[in-house]
């Protein structure tokens, strides 16, 4: 495996660039929407039951199906891949953007409200800090299904470490098959290990400004 | 339409195969699940073992597991199984463990007090009282098990990804949408049943409470 990676330095690194790429953009496309639309559900509730049913439908759409729905709609290459992938990766952020806010004490927003802070400020000040543990938590859930799943963009001509994979069983190419699956793996859990360390550093920090 | 209207025997074997992959897999995920649950709720140190290793299983990308596998295990129906396996074990032992750890401690007391024994504690009080948490992690594993059986035609496991790959390899586009939304179909059916159990339990449970 290392080997191989020696041997094709060029291939392994273009692969992981385009994995990177392809995680980056989705992620920043799902924080992008998530987080404003999670905000503004929660002032329109009318809407917000609606909206969680359509997200609980998309939660459960398989990655692979997700993917290749995309090829008679936009075809192969990067962009259909980004689009799944940002489908795929929105529910996790959605919902827990939404519950975060939705959850917050109403008590301590009458409070707020009684010291005559208006509504921008409860949100800035009160609403939003509150609830960033579980939006982080659903960025967290999101980054790690968004890179699993970027390995599934090779179906679709995305690139990306998968690539590594489909091309070494098609060649049958052991080493590359191997050299790609355990570099997805081991950037899968570096991601996931990341931002728990984060989300950790992040409480504290929380609790130590509440006390 | 003209491809699925001549060949829904085809699509109805591969829809066949998908739901022994998940059965299976989720079988065996089950017997090995249950009993690392129950022990996981008894003993925290060992606990934090089981999560940890299982958790860096369910990280892994589906598509990178089965190809870790092939080396060992070959190509076909059972190394799939063992990736769908590997997948689930996370899930369901969380769920097991804190569904006996959200039992108050009051009813433990109380049939230890009528005498019960360890074992019979166990069946008879704990498990159906955990009963309504350990399904809700079946309802996930079986979502994510249904997605990760798609990929799963990679290794030659059969099963609806084969339509999927089959159309990308033809570039015949009918057959990849019809797999896809069929996958998808499975999946958002499972869950919606799943659900119905789960709540059903919880009413029961509310209501001889």
């Amino acid at each position: 495996m290392t080997q191989w990676i020696a041997a094709n330095p060029k291939i392994f690194i273009v692969a992981l660039q385009n994995h990177l790429w392809l995680t980056g953009v989705a992620l920043s496309a799902v924080l992008l929407i998530a987080l404003p639309l999670g905000l503004l559900l929660t002032r329109q509730r009318r809407f917000a039951n609606a909206a969680m049913a359509i997200v609980n439908i998309l939660r459960t759409v398989p990655s692979l199906a997700l993917l290749v729905i995309m090829l008679p709609l936009l075809g192969t290459g990067f962009l259909p891949s980004v689009v799944a992938l940002t489908l795929y990766g929105l529910p996790a952020l959605l919902l827990n953007t939404y519950t975060g806010l939705t959850e917050v004490d109403a008590d301590i927003v009458d409070a707020a409200r009684g010291q005559g802070f208006s509504d921008h400020q409860v949100m800035t000040r009160i609403e939003i800090p509150l609830a960033l543990p579980v939006i982080f938590a659903g960025i967290r859930t999101a980054a790690v299904q968004i890179v699993s799943a970027a390995t599934l963009a090779a179906f679709i001509g995305g690139g990306g470490l998968g690539e590594l994979i489909t091309a070494g069983m098609a060649n049958f190419n052991f080493p590359q098959l191997i050299a790609g699956a355990v570099a997805v793996a081991l950037l899968a859990l570096s991601v996931e290990i990341g931002f728990a360390g984060i989300e950790r550093l992040m409480t504290r920090q929380l609790r130590m400004g509440a006390s | 339409m003209s491809w699925t209207l001549e060949n829904w025997d085809r699509l109805l074997i591969a829809l066949w195969e998908h739901i022994q992959l998940v059965g299976a897999g989720l079988a065996i995920a089950l017997a090995i699940g249950l009993p690392l649950g129950v022990l996981s709720a008894r003993r925290p140190g060992f606990a934090l073992v089981v999560l940890l290793v299982s958790g860096a299983l369910y990280t892994v990308p589906a598509l990178a597991i089965f190809a870790l596998l092939i080396p060992y295990l070959g190509l076909g129906f059972w190394p799939a199984i063992v990736a769908l396996v590997a997948y689930a074990l996370l899930i369901i032992i969380r769920n097991v463990a804190t569904g006996l750890q959200e039992i108050s401690p009051d009813i433990l007391d109380a049939a230890d007090g009528m005498g019960y024994g360890k074992w019979r504690r166990l069946f008879a009080i704990e498990l159906p009282l955990a009963l309504p948490v350990i399904i809700a992690g079946i309802r996930i594993t079986v979502v994510t098990q249904v997605s990760v059986a798609t990929v799963a035609a990679f290794i030659n496991a059969g099963g609806l990804g084969d339509i999927i790959f089959q159309g990308i390899t033809q570039d015949f586009g009918e057959k990849v949408v019809v797999g896809a939304v069929v996958t998808s179909a499975l999946a958002v059916l499972c869950d919606e049943s799943l659900r119905r159990v789960e709540l059903r339990l919880r009413a029961n449970q509310a209501e001889a409470a």
